[in-house]
């Protein structure tokens, strides 16, 4: 009776599984970035939509480059090992292209380059240097290129590692933060926010050090892609060219993006 | 003993036994001697703060039980209440109302980083240990009432009958019989709140899944640093399970 | 904005998203109960009635999935499943397929679901009286008929405190899947926080949501104990 039973719930299971998981077409790409909020890039709105400067990239590049995108919000400290698993198959979410991350996944060309801003408490006096955050509590996010720098430069600092940017931003407008190292862009439309003009200002520019902060954002890819590689490369090189880069940048930023 | 490794037992530990060796000698074990210390000191925190919620939450959770069964209506009402919300919502959300809720609400009241408190506000360990504690007395306030209104009542009549004030008979009679039949359940549910404990990683306070997490990020490693944290739960769990049935083997019972 | 201008179940309100999050936590815990509640009569079957084989193994099931905590295997399953699944197709020669996020969050439940189940109906099964399984057989009934007219039938009374508590663990526990980033009402309620900065207001309406699915289960599973206990003598 054990055996029956056994192979009826084999059977079931195994039915189950392949009526749930023959999805979508294959030539579907699968776009991944942070599935948590993170102005001015990707930002949800109430009705589930994703906007920001980076969605209009990808929307842009994956039109330029004739692929069928579809947009997969990710959990941001899993957003690597998702890409190596094929859950999703290009991550377009703010991925500074570095060493470290070279020797696991593939970068296209780059699509912006900003530097890192330290932005903290209005009513401390400090400087963006090592000295200036000595014996403060320092923000930063996991698995991001900022961690990394403040594991390695900011030895006297208190660091702590957050799951998004945004609780963050929560924490420094709450007084639980000093200081916090983040994109200068995502920093500036922060400080242009209410409580961010209420609780915080700019310190300065971080140190510069390419090896850790990396050459770029980059479009994340499995290695190996050759061929996805280069159409994204056209891609890039194609928006720019016919000037839908400046086009959307505009919208959101008064500066060019794009960096040397 | 003897009766433990009949012949297809020792097959499957042999198997067992491969599996592990081969996962030991293949796999990318390269990062451990990097981080052997925060994983040590993760674990620290984790059995901190399972054993300082376990005990605040016990301390908690019987006088939620006891109020359940003997008290007037309106206090016995509010416990039920407590518990059931406790019980209703998960630990998540809990923790993020506690932590982020409050949080949002500093800025509005300036008077807060002047006070005494200050610095524990700013940590993230108070509110972790604050949610936990909740949490694991609305479960157990209910495990408590249930053994509170277990105990036989010719006990307690026994206990009046002699004379006993109210305090002495629950301290005496109530409380012991009512813990011990409340020990096995007791012990499954600190096993949960270990469970519970990777919950903290959210909120930055820096346990063992949150050590592993680091690990995960600055090497990129996806199933080892996993595989590894997986097995120190195993450890953790059966040293607890054990430690609880070597007490409840010590109490000295006559079957009721 | 007020409170309820914040609530509102159209855009630029976030109720309506806080809904679409609820209906996919549930959906996964449907989905993710039954599932386990499939695993958990073959894994209570084994047990009970398998080879020593069989027993060891999933005594070995049931003994990792709950000593270890939900969260951790909630990630290994999450990404290390789905590529060990394309691993395996590949071995065989097949393409890799896509599992959809709704499907892993259910297949994640529902195999930790199903090691809770398999006691609970294991010890479930146990108490049923051995007279009537064994009536059962000598009337020639075959293991199917057996099944489907003892044993499911009189096993569901002692279970179901057992069930209805894996239950509500079950719709808890799709909270934690907001830690890879599925778009759940505790995720939702985050994203909501996160762009209105009423966090307060947005986690309490979350923890409302999910008190008033426990408070409707409560009733529901009532009435099925209701049902199911009918003719047994009343417990204490």
């Amino acid at each position: 009776m054990a055996k029956r039973v056994k192979q009826l719930f084999l059977m079931a299971v195994m039915i189950a599984f392949c009526a749930g998981t023959v999805s979508a077409a294959d030539d579907t790409i699968r776009v991944g970035f942070a599935a948590e909020p993170y102005p001015p890039f990707t930002v949800p709105d109430a009705s589930g939509n994703w906007t920001g400067w980076e969605v209009e990239i990808i929307d842009a590049v994956c039109q330029e480059a004739g692929l069928n995108c579809e947009l997969a919000p990710t959990a941001w400290d899993g957003i690597i090992p998702a890409l190596v698993s094929k859950k999703i198959d290009l991550i377009m979410g703010s991925l500074s292209i570095t060493e470290e991350r070279l020797k696991t996944i593939d970068f296209t060309d780059k699509y912006y380059n900003t530097p890192a801003y330290v932005v903290g408490n209005k009513n401390m006096a400090f400087a963006a240097t090592p000295q200036g955050l000595k014996g403060k509590v320092l923000g930063v996010q996991t698995a991001t290129t900022h961690a990394a720098y403040a594991e390695k430069h900011y030895k006297d600092t208190k660091v702590k590692q957050y799951p998004t940017q945004d609780e963050i931003n929560q924490d420094l407008v709450s007084g639980r933060l000093d200081a916090t190292q983040a994109d200068s862009l995502a920093m500036a439309e922060f400080l242009e926010s209410e409580e961010g003009r209420a609780c915080c200002d700019l310190k300065g520019k971080a140190i510069s050090d390419p090896a850790i902060l990396g050459r770029g954002i980059g479009v994340g890819l499995r290695k190996g892609n050759e061929a996805l590689k280069e159409k994204i490369n056209a891609a890039i090189k194609g928006i720019r060219e016919k000037g839908i880069y400046q086009e959307i940048t505009q919208k959101y930023f008064k500066v060019d993006v794009y960096g040397d | 003993m003897k009766s433990f490794f009949t012949p297809h037992r020792i097959i499957l530990l042999a198997i067992a036994g491969a599996l592990v060796a081969i996962i030991a000698t293949t796999m990318r074990w390269d990062w451990l001697p990097n981080y052997y210390g925060d994983l040590l000191a993760g674990v620290w925190i984790t059995l901190v703060m399972l054993v300082s919620t376990c005990i605040l939450g016990m301390l908690l959770a019987v006088p939620l039980g006891l109020i359940q069964v003997t008290g007037p209506k309106l206090p016995a009402l509010l416990c039920k209440g407590f518990c059931t919300i406790i019980r209703g919502t998960p630990l998540l959300l809990q923790l993020w109302l506690i932590y982020y809720g409050v949080g949002s609400l500093f800025p509005q009241v300036p008077e807060i980083r002047n006070s005494m408190l200050w610095p524990y506000l700013r940590e993230a360990w108070p509110y972790g240990v604050l949610a936990l504690t909740v949490s694991f007395a609305g479960y157990e306030g209910e495990v408590m009432r249930g053994a509170f209104a277990g105990v036989p009542h010719g006990e307690l009549e026994a206990a009046r009958a002699y004379g006993m004030g109210r305090f002495t008979m629950v301290r005496r009679i109530w409380l012991p019989r009512a813990l011990h039949r409340a020990l096995p359940t007791l012990t499954g549910e600190v096993v949960l709140q270990l469970k519970s404990t990777p919950l903290l990683a959210t909120i930055t306070v820096v346990d063992l899944y949150a050590v592993v997490s680091k690990i995960r990020q600055e090497t990129y490693i996806v199933y080892e640093p996993m595989l590894l944290l997986a097995l120190i739960y195993l450890c953790l769990t059966g040293i607890l399970v054990v430690t609880f049935r070597y007490f409840e083997n010590k109490i000295p019972t006559r079957d009721v | 904005m007020t409170a309820l201008e914040l609530l509102a179940l159209s855009p630029p309100g976030w109720g309506g998203l806080l809904l679409k999050g609820l209906a996919m936590s549930l959906t996964v815990a449907f989905g993710g109960y039954f599932l386990g509640l499939l695993i958990g009569i073959g894994g209570s079957f084994g047990k009970l009635y398998g080879g020593p084989v069989m027993r060891d193994l999933l005594d070995v099931y049931t003994t990792v999935i709950r000593a270890i905590p939900e969260l951790v295997l909630i990630v290994l399953l999450f990404y290390a499943g789905s590529d060990l699944v394309n691993r395996l197709l590949l071995l065989f020669g097949s393409r890799p397929i896509d599992i959809n996020g709704l499907v892993a969050g259910i297949a994640v439940i529902g195999i930790v679901q199903g090691a809770y189940s398999t006691e609970v109906l294991r010890g479930a099964i146990k108490a049923i009286n051995p007279g009537q399984i064994e009536a059962g057989r000598a009337y020639g009934m075959g293991p199917g008929l057996l099944l489907r007219r003892i044993i499911l039938p009189a096993m569901l009374p002692h279970a179901i405190p057992g069930l209805s508590n894996l239950w509500l663990i079950a719709t808890k526990d799709t909270a934690l899947l907001a830690v890879v980033g599925f778009m759940e009402l505790t995720l939702a309620t985050r994203q909501a926080g996160g762009a209105t900065k009423a966090y307060f207001l947005f986690f309490s309406t979350a923890g409302f949501l999910y008190l008033t699915v426990t408070l409707l289960s409560n009733v529901g599973i009532r009435m099925i104990e209701r049902r199911a206990c009918r003719g047994m003598p009343d417990v204490g």
